[in-house]
């Protein structure tokens, strides 16, 4: 049952906030074209909530299709199934993003993974190959093909794109060798298609977050695997100096801001984003 | 999750070298996202300068002439705050000067005066200001929030910049070290540092003025087009690009940022 203050409230604050909006924070992406790689879960689907609730059109991709799903009932966002590795795939998804859209504004390059990792003496090929295959040629792929899309745009080459590192970029992890390696290497791929895009005279910015442990669907079924769940959460949550694990909406505002005009002038750059963790030495 | 468009309700900042470049620029957008602002630089309270500035920003901004080298301006600038307000959310170390020239030929006057302002000025900002900070930090999620300004030369060095260079290396991990120091407390303040590039402001055009007076070029127009011609986005920042940036470090966004150190250079330093 409706109450008949709930419609009051409503009413009274819909005007409240086009007298005070510059351009409203909440509409600070409308007309915007976002493309989010490994978009069904954890950052990659609160980013797409985000990015939709600013205003943007946002098209994700991924291999579950299941929470794909539920994510684009939820957001109005559009899933195409779509492995960031498999070279030959992206110019046709580019080109119905273009084709649909009429443009491409912002991408974040987010899928990646640690599966077949392991220490430098027992990570096997396979598991090596896999992992750079995603995390290091995927977003090379996709920063690729974000740069040939933005290019196609109407009023000219202009976009953001947001490479998700992680703060074993500058920290390695010694039981993941190639996941440290990877997320090192995308931070050098973005600095070096920000000056190439800057060389060109493109208005493409190129960026990289590296987050410190988010606590995503992966990190909490780690934590539930252990013996004893609790003790594994206290090891992540005393990682930072906060004491405390990022939450996937805390990422997603990072990414916000970087794709929007407000960053206008930041390019080329290594945004951390983990409470502190590598401001310092880790765990002290 | 409703995002409303005046994200500052509620806040107070503190912003010190407010009336021009970038440190105006954040009051103003701190305003406009509905904070409340105090802002301080070294202008007397009757000048001109102070007068026209606080006349265009509004009854929510105030302001004090204060030295941010001198304690006892900072421990004036605590209790405007606190009687006029009662809190403070966000404080801006921003005011800064440079200082350039050969080392051999760098005074000991100049080196400490850079000194004093650049890294004597966030120190003290910080140490008066983290008592009422942290008391204020619980309004809001991500608590309160302290910006450095610091530099690209506080991340690489150059030529003839070596004096400047220490003082913004030096705010750069003075962040890092009380961003830890109030986590590990669990004070509910961030900190974090701002790196600009090359931004139009009057710091920026006093600079090149006098690098021409020095000869080292003809008109401070060559030296902007050899700033801009080395930075790859191609142009100055704005001011107000640099606010921005200020204005997301002071919001819940960044509520899991501290410590860390935010380049806006237009790709300078990624070359």
């Amino acid at each position: 049952m409706r109450r008949p203050g709930v419609t009051t409230q409503f009413i009274m604050r819909i005007p409240r906030r086009r007298i005070f909006g510059r351009k409203q924070l909440s509409k600070r992406l409308e007309g915007k074209v976002a493309l989010i790689t490994g978009g069904t879960t954890g950052i990659g689907a609160a980013t797409v909530a985000r990015l939709a609730q600013e205003g943007a059109k946002v098209w994700f991709t991924g291999s579950k299709e299941e929470p794909a799903a539920a994510l684009c009932a939820e957001t109005g966002a559009t899933f195409r199934k779509h492995r960031v590795q498999d070279a030959a795939a992206w110019a046709p998804l580019i080109d119905e993003i273009i084709a649909t859209e009429g443009r491409l504004d912002i991408v974040f390059a987010n899928a990646g993974t640690e599966s077949g990792d392991g220490s430098i003496e027992d990570v096997g090929i396979e598991g090596w190959d896999n992992v750079v295959a995603v995390n290091q040629t995927g977003v090379m792929l996709t920063v690729q093909h974000a740069i040939l899309g933005m290019k196609r745009n109407p009023d000219g080459p202009k976009g953001s794109i947001i490479v998700n590192s992680s703060m074993n970029a500058t920290r390695p992890l010694g039981n993941y060798v190639t996941y440290s390696v990877t997320k090192a290497a995308v931070c050098a791929l973005a600095k070096s298609a920000a000056v190439h895009c800057g060389q060109q005279g493109y208005a493409i910015r190129v960026n990289a977050i590296l987050p410190g442990v988010v606590e995503t669907p992966l990190i909490q079924q780690i934590m539930n695997a252990q013996p004893d769940p609790a003790a594994a959460r206290a090891v992540y949550e005393g990682m930072a100096p906060l004491k405390r694990m990022a939450q996937l909406n805390e990422v997603a505002g990072l990414v916000a801001y970087l794709a929007s005009d407000e960053a206008g002038f930041i390019s080329g750059a290594e945004y951390a984003i983990d409470g502190a963790t590598t401001a310092g030495m880790m765990g002290v | 999750m409703e995002l409303s468009a005046q994200r500052l309700q509620g806040r107070v900042a503190f912003v010190s070298g407010g009336l021009r470049g970038i440190g105006l620029a954040c009051a103003t957008r701190f305003l406009a996202e509905g904070a409340e602002v105090v802002l301080s630089d070294l202008d007397a309270e009757d000048s001109d300068t102070a007068r026209e500035v606080m006349a265009s920003l509004g009854q929510a901004a105030s302001y004090i002439s204060a030295n941010v080298a001198k304690e006892e301006d900072w421990q004036r600038a605590v209790s405007l705050v606190k009687e006029r307000h009662g809190k403070c959310h966000i404080l801006v170390n921003n005011a800064g000067i440079d200082l350039t020239g050969p080392v051999e030929e760098l005074s000991m006057e100049g080196w400490r005066r850079i000194m004093s302002i650049n890294v004597d000025g966030v120190f003290l900002g910080t140490k008066h200001f983290v008592p009422m900070m942290a008391a204020s930090g619980a309004d809001f999620r991500g608590g309160s929030s302290i910006i450095n300004v610091s530099s690209i030369m506080g991340l690489v060095g150059m030529n003839e910049v070596s004096a400047y260079n220490a003082s913004k290396g030096a705010v750069r991990l003075f962040t890092k070290g009380i961003a830890i120091e109030f986590a590990q407390k669990k004070m509910p303040i961030r900190a974090n540092s701002l790196h600009p590039g090359f931004v139009e402001t009057p710091l920026l055009k006093a600079g090149f003025q006098r690098w021409v007076d020095q000869g080292f070029a003809e008109k401070p127009d060559d030296l902007v087009a050899g700033v801009v011609g080395s930075t790859p986005i191609g142009r100055l920042a704005q001011p107000s690009e640099l606010a921005s940036a200020a204005f997301f470090l002071a919001s819940e966004d960044s509520s899991y940022m501290t410590g860390a150190e935010l380049v806006i250079d237009g790709g300078w330093t990624a070359q």
